[in-house]
């Protein structure tokens, strides 16, 4: 398995594509600061937020009850799945029994998480996924690269041969325009002929056992409204206790996001329609492991805008598959170890742990400071032991760009917080090869903002 | 064998922390902001077309104007001469030939030009996502400033189904390049009535 720094490099091989990504994020993170900045109470949002959802943690087990309670009343099935394979199987037992071979499934990057289009696949099941991105990503037999973007790292002109190969489209055609009106015919047809429709969900209220959606396509409703059966998945922390709360999530969710004041379909579902099912499966794996882990719990605050990617200078430069995990970026730098300490402990290693992230989350996660516990975590467990493990290669990877790490203070203090186990100690392969860094007068954003892009 | 339920909440019962209190939603209002022309701006920003009007005479005139002919649906008896006002057919796939529908928003929010339209005004609820065109009507006094005074108003109300929609639908999947019309409409039109 290739780790950060080689899949990172691989993606650094074309220069001007990489400069192309780096540039294309950092706008959209300019976006986003440019909606904070017009709401002056930004950072009461943030803060509510961010209380709200620790209270949710708190009292998950009461919400998850409440919600069901609730939830079951307004006419939906409710399942509880342990792991990934519970949950596929739920969800094949569902199509099983109204004997359908085919399914249209909007953005869910929980069904990533488990892994479930392949599942399907393998018990002959057609899955089409509906986000245009995703469709995209899905037809060039890759994975998202970003939770939000996810083809952010495509270049049009690789899509138009995707479409012209799938879709019929003209040779050599690559203009968003042409290619999304395609995208539009080939994907509406899929709507009307489907009979089950799979969603993700990004909250779901205590309170009134409802769930929400939100998308800007429209394609969460075109597949469910048209559909038979409707299945959402949801991962046990996008529980929030009241309706009311909504407003507060609502309002950070899409300015983080990609700097719109909201997705252009906030959809509340509530109960089937008559002669329609609506199943909900509510998921674990890992989750309530994460939660009692003290350091690490607060990821599980997360609402998967995605700011902390697109404001990363590592994720910037190396691509979201350099991470080789289903959510990339620092967020998913968190989330991948829990899951497997062994496969991702290179993960916490490709940060510079310049806390852009923790300052532009909505839900104000410590997300440096975890990146940071985590080494330490990783260190103690074995993970990281020599030059040749992964995870130093991918500190090395980092720290060879001098560009993402000078801002980080006084050279020693650097060295100390982002490699504690390397300092006395003749296998830092950093020092032995490198000056140290002088530190910028400037602050990170303004030195980083002048030099972005110079080399 | 205990059942996946049991297993996850017990566990999740271990692993949470102490009860941490629920935060006071003081609810931040700028009350210099006008809201029906704040409403305008952002939802002109957003890709939509907004009208004030002060008839339903001036939106069957602009309807004429703006929509190539089509199949027009709409839940207001006042367009009943040129929109088909109830529908007969229950099955959803049965509207995939709509060009415009005219339908009436309970409420719209100024901070980000969002409307909420709740199923019994949708008609059916695959009907404001399948149309080629989406209208809706607010009354000018339904425009409330931000996303809590909407939730203030609207409390736990959700006949089964209901959404804020703001825009037409949009996607900007392909190199950020912004194009109007992915799944849902391709155009957005609000009449604010008086
Ligand atoms: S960690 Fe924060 S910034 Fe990153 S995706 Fe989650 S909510 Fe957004």
């Amino acid at each position: 398995m290739k780790d950060h720094a080689a899949l990172s490099e691989e993606f650094n091989i074309d220069e001007p594509r990489v400069n192309w990504h780096d540039e294309t994020l950092w706008f959209i993170r300019q976006k986003r600061d440019r909606m904070a900045h017009g709401i002056p109470e930004w950072e009461w949002l943030r803060e509510t937020a961010s209380q709200i959802k620790n209270n949710v943690l708190s009292n998950l087990s009461a919400y998850l009850e409440q919600f069901e309670i609730n939830a079951l009343a307004n006419g939906i099935t409710v399942h509880w799945a342990a792991d990934a394979k519970e949950h596929n199987e739920i969800i094949h037992s569902i199509l099983k029994k109204h004997q359908v071979e085919r399914m249209v499934k909007s953005k869910s990057m929980l069904t990533e998480e488990c892994h479930l289009n392949d599942y399907l696949t393998e018990n002959g099941i057609e899955v089409i996924d509906s986000d245009l991105g995703e469709r995209i990503v899905q037809l060039g037999k890759e994975h998202p690269s970003h939770i939000v973007l996810p083809c952010i790292h495509k270049k049009k002109e690789e899509i138009g041969e995707l479409f012209h190969k799938y879709l019929g489209t003209a040779e050599g055609e690559s203009d968003p325009q042409v290619l999304t009106e395609a995208a539009r015919q080939h994907l509406r047809d899929t709507f009307l002929t489907r009979r089950v429709a799979l969603t993700g969900v990004n909250f779901a209220v205590a309170e009134t056992g409802e769930f929400v959606v939100c998308t800007n396509e429209g394609n969460a409703d075109m597949g469910v409204h048209l559909s038979e059966v409707h299945i959402a998945s949801m991962g046990i922390e996008k529980i929030i206790p009241e309706r009311k709360h909504l407003g507060v999530f609502l309002r950070l969710l899409t300015r983080s996001a990609t700097g719109q004041p909201i997705t252009t379909y906030s959809s509340h579902f509530k109960s089937p329609r008559p002669g329609q099912e609506m199943h909900i499966v509510l998921v674990d794996n890992g989750r309530s492991r994460q939660l009692g882990r003290e350091d690490f719990r607060n990821s599980l605050k997360c609402i998967r805008c995605g700011s902390c990617m697109n404001t990363c200078p590592v994720y910037r430069r190396s691509g979201g598959h350099s991470y080789h995990s289903v959510i990339s970026g620092p967020i998913g730098s968190i989330l991948a170890p829990n899951l497997d300490m062994k496969e991702f402990a290179d993960l916490p290693f490709a940060s510079t742990l310049c806390g852009s992230c923790s300052n532009v989350c909505p839900v104000k996660i410590d997300i440096h400071d975890q990146l940071y516990k985590w080494r330490q975590v990783l260190v103690k467990e074995g993970y990281v032991s020599n030059v040749k493990s992964v995870s130093i290669k991918t500190m090395t990877w980092v720290l060879s760009f001098p560009a993402l790490f000078a801002f980080a203070g006084k050279s020693g203090r650097w060295v100390m917080k982002t490699l504690p186990f390397l300092v006395n100690n003749k296998l830092n392969p950093w020092y032995k090869s490198r000056e140290m860094p002088v530190p910028p007068k400037e602050s990170f954003r303004e030195w980083y903002a002048k030099n972005r892009g110079s080399k | 064998m205990t059942s996946s339920r049991e297993k996850i909440l017990s566990s999740v019962k271990a692993n949470q922390p102490a009860l941490k209190p629920l935060p006071q939603l003081e609810l931040p209002v700028d009350v210099n902001l006008d809201p029906v022309e704040n409403f305008t701006l952002i939802a002109t920003n957003i890709g939509s077309r907004v009208f004030p009007v002060s008839s339903f005479d001036e939106i069957k005139e602009a309807i004429a104007k703006l929509f190539l002919p089509g199949r027009i649906v709409s839940s207001f008896t006042e367009l009943a001469d040129i929109a088909e006002i109830r529908l007969t057919d229950p099955d959803p796939h049965s509207l995939n030939d709509v060009n415009l529908a005219v339908l009436q928003a309970e409420l719209g929010v100024a901070e980000n030009g969002a409307l909420w339209l709740p199923e019994d005004k949708m008609m059916q609820r695959i009907l404001p996502f399948i149309c080629q065109h989406l209208a809706l009507v607010v009354s000018k006094k339904d425009i409330v400033r931000n996303m809590h005074e909407a939730y203030q108003i609207l409390g736990n109300r959700n006949p089964g189904f209901g959404a804020f929609i703001a825009g037409p639908s949009k996607t900007a999947d392909i190199e950020q390049s912004l194009v109007l019309g992915a799944h849902g409409p391709r155009s957005m039109t609000v009449f604010l009535i008086d």
